[in-house]
């Protein structure tokens, strides 16, 4: 790409005791507090699992991890840094900084699951797929393409798609695995990122809702509709490449479920209503519970008699400054 | 941002009162973003908003209710209820009539996925109700608003 990032026109000092929005504050302090380095995760611990992957298993695992490095590096080194410009205050600025970087660490930490695990060879072939599969650079290319357009809402609505909801066709294959205590170090990782992606979702959701205070009626519907026309078409490329990795195995299907429920996710991260309706975002409990052990039905008081309730688990209460 | 904004609010400012009573059986917590706010937009039932800000009139139930709010806070779930949260509850008078919880959250948070409603309802000793994700979907919308009904319902058949 030849076409240079536009760079913010004008800096001042940045001054953290005076702030215009205190959601700026609060992301900068919860991304702060969230970081991590892929040092931290005992990976070398994955490698008796690994090998009890097949072939099959193992190609489509670092293919699907090669796929989430092209999209970490490009949300890195373009995605967050031209949201820089647009920013409405100087302490928004510096948090895309440093979602830069973290999406940068996150992109690094890819390799080092694969240097555990793989030999030198794979690794360049499982690369060499990345550059050759159709619709991983369709994606990526699609949302380059807004990334350098002259529309900074747009900009925040490729942005968040590509975080909130991207990502998810190659997240489920170590939630996956996780769920059959396989690669359970390297699913630990992932969270991380997982948990990364849905700060930075939320918050680049938030700017482009504040972004659309004041604006005309039409041009808020204009954003709508872009919004939706972009979602489908990632969807139907997402679909496509669902089926490039994971048919293989037999769980393209399932795999589709969780594009439809991180879609809707993604789309209320804008301010929008969910797309697909509960019949097709039906997530196999087993990933859900991989992702977050707190979402399991069970604890639906109103669909059951009520008389079953039972607190899952001793949660520490006390560290909340209650006053009882 | 005009310097006006930026004075302390007078310590005792007699135009604003110290406390507001409200009647409503859903009271609910929603940060500046407002996710949660639109969920109980859409839930369309009475209900009464905790205060974002420190100056604003303190929030006192005058009827049972149930607490509806999102999740925040650190890698251990440390700080996960919003203060404002902690101050509704640490009035006693709101605490006695809690009657149940329900939360908001992102699974993607994993362990701390409505650490917050968790951790009341464990507690307060009062049930967790329900969980969603985000704003919820137009399912969630429906399955909140018609078991809040049954909820009701049964107890006060409970209380006769």
């Amino acid at each position: 790409m030849t076409e240079k990032l536009k760079l913010a026109s004008h800096v001042e000092a940045i001054n953290w005791n005076r702030i215009q929005d205190d959601k700026d504050v609060e992301v900068w302090n919860r991304l702060v507090n969230n970081f991590w380095l892929p040092e931290k995760i005992p990976l070398s611990n994955d490698v008796q699992s690994w090998n009890t992957l097949t072939e099959a298993e193992k190609l489509l695992t670092m293919r699907v991890f090669t796929g989430l490095t092209l999209l970490d590096t490009l949300q890195g080194t373009v995605g967050a840094v031209s949201l820089i410009p647009d920013a409405l205050t100087p302490h928004e600025e510096a948090v895309y900084t440093n979602i830069a970087f973290m999406e940068s660490v996150h992109a690094k930490s890819y390799s080092s699951i694969f240097s555990t695990l793989c030999s030198t060879k794979e690794i360049d072939d499982a690369f060499r797929w990345s550059t050759e599969n159709e619709n991983l650079q369709k994606k990526a290319q699609i949302i380059e393409s807004y990334y350098y357009g002259e529309d900074a809402l747009k900009r925040k609505i490729a942005s968040t798609l590509l975080e909130s909801f991207l990502f998810y066709s190659g997240f489920y294959l170590p939630m996956y695995w996780s769920s059959r205590a396989k690669l359970t170090n390297t699913a630990d990782l992932i969270r991380l990122i997982i948990r990364d992606e849905a700060v930075h979702g939320y918050y680049i959701g938030y700017k482009f809702q504040k972004g659309l205070e004041g604006l005309s009626e039409e041009r808020k519907q204009e954003l709508k509709d872009y919004t939706f026309e972009l979602m489908f078409e990632l969807y139907e490329n997402e679909v496509q490449y669902t089926h490039d990795l994971y048919d293989g195995v037999g769980l393209a299907e399932d795999v589709k479920k969780f594009l439809h429920y991180n879609a809707n996710k993604a789309l209320m991260n804008l301010g929008y209503e969910a797309m697909f309706p509960a019949s097709v975002t039906d997530v196999n409990p087993a990933i859900l519970s991989a992702l977050s052990p707190n979402a399991d039905e069970n604890h639906d008081f109103f669909s059951g008699s009520g008389s079953s309730y039972v607190i899952g688990k001793a949660v520490n209460t006390e560290d909340e400054d209650w006053d009882f | 941002m005009p310097a006006s904004s930026l004075a302390t609010p007078p310590m005792h400012d007699h135009a604003v009162p110290a406390e507001v009573l409200t009647n409503s059986k859903l009271i609910y917590f929603s940060s500046a973003s407002g996710y949660t706010h639109r969920f109980v937009e859409k839930l369309d039932l009475g209900c009464a908003r905790i205060p974002l800000l420190n100056h604003e009139p303190h929030l006192v139930a005058a009827e049972p209710y149930v607490l509806l709010l999102p999740t925040y806070g650190g890698e251990k779930g440390e700080r996960s209820i919003p203060p404002q949260v902690v101050k509704f509850l640490n009035d006693e008078r709101n605490r006695n009539l809690l009657r149940g919880v329900i939360g908001a959250g992102n699974t993607n948070f994993g362990t701390t996925y409505c650490l917050a409603a968790i951790k009341i309802a464990a507690k307060c000793n009062v049930p967790l109700l329900y969980k969603f994700e985000l704003m919820g979907t137009p399912e969630d919308v429906t399955r909140v608003r018609e078991g809040l009904e049954v909820f009701w319902t049964r107890k006060s058949q409970y209380l006769k």
